[in-house]
């Protein structure tokens, strides 16, 4: 895909973020939408593409009231939104559509209107992980971390770090969630949930939802916002089955996406002003350094334990606070990619001083898929 | 009212020799006739050169443990917290999760690169389930 071609010309989160029992979760997508929609200074009738995940396009087509000449329902998890803005930005150059719009929401926490998840028993992850005991993300996400720590002598404390990190960010946000300080202490004395990770080292659960939408870049200098390019992008899956990853030392498909995403941008790691990595579980911020190619796995402990990534370091990691601290319905991708437009229009609650480049590196499921996008606000 | 119980398997065609072994009391693995790649879960072609020609074998039930999380919350129907759920590497070169049995469910019994071997758990007449213990000697 060639640079710059396609920009983000609206994105806007839900009214409300956090506990909203009284929305349902395709309301939510809708609320989004309509805001985007707003942030753009279009009308419904513009949009002539749409994507989404879990929920499928012809419901948001038939709920907003569009008809659209492209679709894409791409559902891997978590990440799908990074896939999505992929897709859509070559969709927009092979001139499929103009206008997309990529929604996200998830009564996450309230459960209105939201299908459970349910793994089918004659299923491979019904047949070989679901009869040991697996019960939802927690259990699951971390199975990797301890093999990880061993082989690159990784602390409990430095993990830890994560989290304190990415509280420090939140406390600039007044839409974070969790804002108040906490200590490696704090994380450490926290609920055990799954050995070796706490209340502090997993993400929050959280209703809310978000919106996009992608134009051609020749178009996008006509809106009202500042666009944002969408500078190279990348996609990989690997498995649906944590058990089954070709290794617990490294995500495959964070070092498909990654490596693909800093290819097409043509730009290397010190032109990275602001990184976004989506942390459903603490330990996923040091895989994402480590695959990315930002520094050797074995230094991502120290490197974020060292400060590098918090408010005034020197690599801005998850500046919104991120799932553990921000907010997290479910499918984060959708607000990391949020958070990366707010940092390259220049108007994030804790911005990072003259951001050109962002990286926004997602996962799907337990490390089952990966997308990277790459932004500037620089044509 | 009943207990609520662990979550069952459902054998598929192409699954089904591996319960089957699992009731005999064998590991079973596959094993691709052209590449000699061992793999699982069961499929019947080579997923690493996609020949067809594939046999099923009787593993060693040999393995180490590779890594796990001991699940404090919330737990699974039919599990009582807190319990491992580990993933074994088998010493023909899968890996697989399960549970360790026969061994306190901490930190500091649960070392990495134990040595264990399959032992297998009856759920019900038609489903045995492959645990593995730690090894002995």
């Amino acid at each position: 895909m060639r640079r710059n071609q396609v920009a983000v010309v609206g994105a806007a989160e839900t009214t409300e973020l956090g506990v909203i029992p009284n929305v349902s979760q395709i309301q939510l997508h809708a609320d989004a939408a309509l805001n985007a929609i707003a942030d753009a200074g279009l009308k419904l009738s513009d949009i002539d593409g749409i994507a989404t995940a879990v929920e499928t396009p012809q419901q948001i087509a038939h709920y907003l009231g569009i008809t659209p000449t492209w679709v894409d329902g791409t559902s891997v998890g978590g990440c799908s939104f990074m896939l999505h803005v992929r897709h859509a930005a070559a969709a927009i150059e092979a001139g499929l559509c103009k206008t997309v719009l990529i929604t996200h929401a998830e009564s996450g926490k309230s459960m209105i209107g939201k299908l459970p998840r349910s793994i089918p028993a004659d299923s491979l992850q019904g047949q070989f992980e679901a009869p040991f005991g697996i019960y939802g993300p927690p259990s699951m996400f971390p199975i990797p971390v301890l093999r990880y720590m061993k082989t690159y002598g990784i602390t409990h404390e430095q993990i830890a770090m994560v989290a304190v990190v990415q509280r420090e960010w939140a406390a600039k946000n007044p839409r974070a969630m969790m804002k108040d300080p906490i200590t490696v202490a704090d994380v450490l004395n926290s609920r055990m949930i799954a050995y070796p990770f706490r209340l502090l080292q997993c993400c929050l659960v959280t209703d809310g939802g978000g919106a996009l939408i992608l134009t051609s870049a020749d178009r996008a200098r006509d809106f009202p916002r500042k666009p944002v390019y969408i500078l190279g992008t990348g996609e990989s899956v690997e498995t649906p089955m944590v058990s089954q990853m070709e290794t617990f030392n490294s995500s495959r498909a964070f070092k498909v996406a990654g490596p693909t995403a800093f290819k097409e941008a043509g730009i290397t790691h010190k032109d990275v002003d602001h990184l976004m990595i989506y942390d459903a579980f603490a330990h996923l911020p040091l895989y994402g350094l480590g695959d990315l190619g930002f520094m050797p796995h074995e230094e991502t402990g120290k490197f974020i334990a060292d400060g590098n990534t918090r408010p005034g370091g020197k690599l801005p990691l998850n500046t919104n606070g991120g799932g553990l601290s921000y907010m997290h319905s479910g499918m984060y991708g959708m607000y990391a990619l949020q958070e990366s437009v707010r940092q390259m229009r220049g108007i994030a609650p804790a911005q990072v001083k003259d951001a050109k480049i962002s990286v926004c590196h997602g996962v799907g499921g337990m490390f089952a898929a990966s997308g990277t996008i790459i932004f500037t606000n620089e044509k | 009212m009943a207990e609520p119980a662990r979550a069952r398997p459902k054998p598929t065609p192409e699954t089904q020799h591996f319960w089957d072994g699992t009731q005999a009391g064998e590991l079973r693995l596959q094993r691709c006739d052209v590449c000699a790649n061992v793999y699982f879960p069961p499929r019947p072609f080579c997923p690493s050169c996609a020949s067809r020609k594939v046999s099923v074998f009787k593993a060693s039930g040999k393995g180490k443990l590779y890594s796990y999380v001991i699940n404090h919350r919330p737990a699974a129907p039919g599990f009582t917290p807190p319990y491992a759920i580990a993933v074994v590497e088998l010493d023909e070169g899968p890996r697989m999760m399960s549970n360790i049995i026969d061994c306190p469910q901490t930190p500091e019994a649960l070392e990495l690169d134990m040595k264990l071997e399959v032992a297998f758990e009856k759920l019900d007449d038609k489903i045995t389930l492959p645990m593995f213990r730690p090894a002995k000697g």
